[in-house]
């Protein structure tokens, strides 16, 4: 096989063209920013430079980072528990149609409940501690991971676990090389999901009972009225979770997926 | 010497999609198979060969009857070779590591790689399936069969839908690797040349539900089976005297679930 096939050629060629449009469209998005904050000129629009500069001294002189790193953590904690629970839920109801009968309720009363509902229980239960906190967020995401996983699990192809069974192919080895590739790409749609949802949920979270965080920042800078601030913490951790997407989730999925060329 | 395989399906059934009626797949189906036999199972779509290869598989347990196959003279159970209709290759895993996954982790590398060239594919080791022809597809789905050294060895119809000459191939390669490395084979098709091609005894199966009507030796020395008059000719002779095959030899390449 050669190593540069001209339809590969093409497609790369392709992949920067989209990538220079996604630049363009950005470029666009703070030019209409700029000068409608320029027109405006008022402290309650800043214009995008201004947020920028401030987003830079914040995390060089000021606590950005600090803040931003007690958030993360905070994401990556709910996340996890979140993925772990609601796979685990939504495998086992996509895969027994009893429970899924007998939980199924419970899943829709869980997605109707609002997230502020949700927060409030628990600190008002548990305390205003991060083990509340954490949960609070990661029960938020949880029915959405299972309803999702429910789904791959039932569209599960049946003829490949029997073959697998059909040679003895251990449950270990089915499980990694037949059952979890099929779930993959529903995987991916809950991990993508779960972490926008996840992180604007922590934030309410900080801001409602904790003491540090962006959301605590937020807060304290609601009250000042100073917006630039608030944007600053705002693109700070958008830049983030994009960075997260990109070099993360996008890689992870290009694996999972170079079988289908 | 006792039988690699004995059979006997008192019923099988299946719950219809609506209303109480049951449909009866199989009823009163015995079948004994000696080692070291070809044995192909030849009938028209619809009369539950799939069901009986499934069975016999250990895929299906919602039976009545018995499925007993004789233990390897080393005492361990038998192993069970399954190539079925579609190759059922995992498209998420390499060639390589399709029928590296049926195996024992060590030395698995050595036979999967002496596997691949005893099916002619000694450098598709790398590639995705969705990325073999369907004659490769089946060429690894039989290497993956025979990997495991079974001492049955299912099939289920395994060259339907392919070009006359890509089935022409795969039935010499079938025999190539089935005298290389005896075996137990269950073959089940519904086209009599090619059972006649391959086997050493035809059990023809019937009806609604799935009975053995008769059990047919083919005489014909393996190295004459290249002519196509004599095939044609016990071919010719065996619907003659089972009107109800009519249906299969008619029948076109169609699946049966």
């Amino acid at each position: 096989m050669s190593a540069v096939t001209p339809a590969r050629r093409a497609s790369s060629w392709m992949a920067a063209s989209a990538a220079a449009q996604r630049l363009g469209s950005v470029a666009l998005f703070l030019a209409v920013w700029q000068i409608v904050a320029a027109a405006v000129h008022s402290r309650l629009l800043p214009s995008a430079s201004a947020v920028f500069v401030v987003l830079a001294q914040e995390s060089v002189h000021g606590p950005l980072l600090f803040h931003l790193g007690i958030t993360l953590a905070r994401v990556a904690a709910a996340f996890v528990v979140a993925m772990v629970i609601g796979m685990a839920i939504g495998i086992a109801m996509g895969r027994s149609r009893t429970l899924d009968a007998l939980f199924d309720s419970w899943l829709v009363l869980l997605l109707n409940l609002p997230a502020l509902v949700i927060i409030v229980l628990a600190y008002v239960w548990f305390g205003l501690n991060e083990a509340a906190a954490i949960g609070a967020v990661a029960v938020n995401k949880i029915p959405n991971t299972a309803v999702t996983l429910r789904e791959g699990a039932r569209a599960l192809d049946r003829n490949y676990s029997d073959m697998a069974a059909s040679f003895h192919v251990g449950r270990w080895p089915t499980l990694r090389h037949v059952i979890l590739p099929q779930l993959y790409p529903y995987v991916f749609a809950a991990a993508r999901s779960g972490l926008a949802l996840v992180w604007k949920i922590v934030l309410i979270v900080e801001l409602l009972g904790r003491s540090n965080g962006v959301g605590f920042e937020i807060q304290l800078y609601f009250q000042q009225f100073d917006v630039t601030r608030i944007l600053a913490y705002s693109f700070a951790f958008m830049i983030v979770i994009q960075l997260i997407e990109w070099a993360i989730f996008q890689p992870l999925e290009r694996r999972a997926s170079a079988w289908r060329q | 010497m006792t039988p690699a395989l004995i059979a006997q399906i008192r019923e099988k059934r299946y719950a219809r999609a609506r209303g109480e009626k049951w449909h009866v797949a199989l009823a009163g189906l015995s079948l004994e198979v000696a080692a070291g036999e070809f044995v192909a199972l030849v009938g028209p779509s619809g009369c539950g060969k799939t069901t009986f290869l499934n069975i016999v598989a250990g895929l299906d347990r919602d039976f009545a009857g018995e499925v007993r196959l004789a233990p390897h003279p080393d005492g361990r159970p038998a192993r069970v070779g399954y190539v079925f209709q579609e190759p059922r290759l995992l498209p998420w895993r390499t060639v390589y590591e399709n029928i590296a996954l049926v195996l024992p982790a060590n030395g698995a590398d050595a036979v999967v790689k002496d596997m691949l060239n005893a099916v002619g594919l000694p450098k598709a080791q790398d590639l995705y399936p969705p990325q073999l022809s369907v004659g490769m597809s089946r060429r690894v789905a039989i290497a993956r069969a025979f990997a495991i050294q079974p001492d049955l060895l299912l099939m289920d119809e395994p060259f339907v839908s392919l070009d006359h000459d890509t089935v022409e191939q795969l039935r010499e390669l079938l025999l190539k690797l089935w005298h290389a490395r005896p075996t137990t084979v269950l073959f089940v098709t519904h086209d009599i040349r090619e059972a006649l091609v391959l086997a050493d005894r035809l059990v023809l199966l019937s009806g609604t539900p799935g009975h053995v009507v008769a059990d047919v030796p083919v005489s014909l020395a393996r190295n004459r089976r290249g002519s196509g008059a004599e095939i044609e000719r016990l071919r010719d002779e065996i619907l003659r005297r089972h009107r109800e095959l009519i249906g299969a030899a008619a029948a076109p390449a169609t699946s049966e679930s």
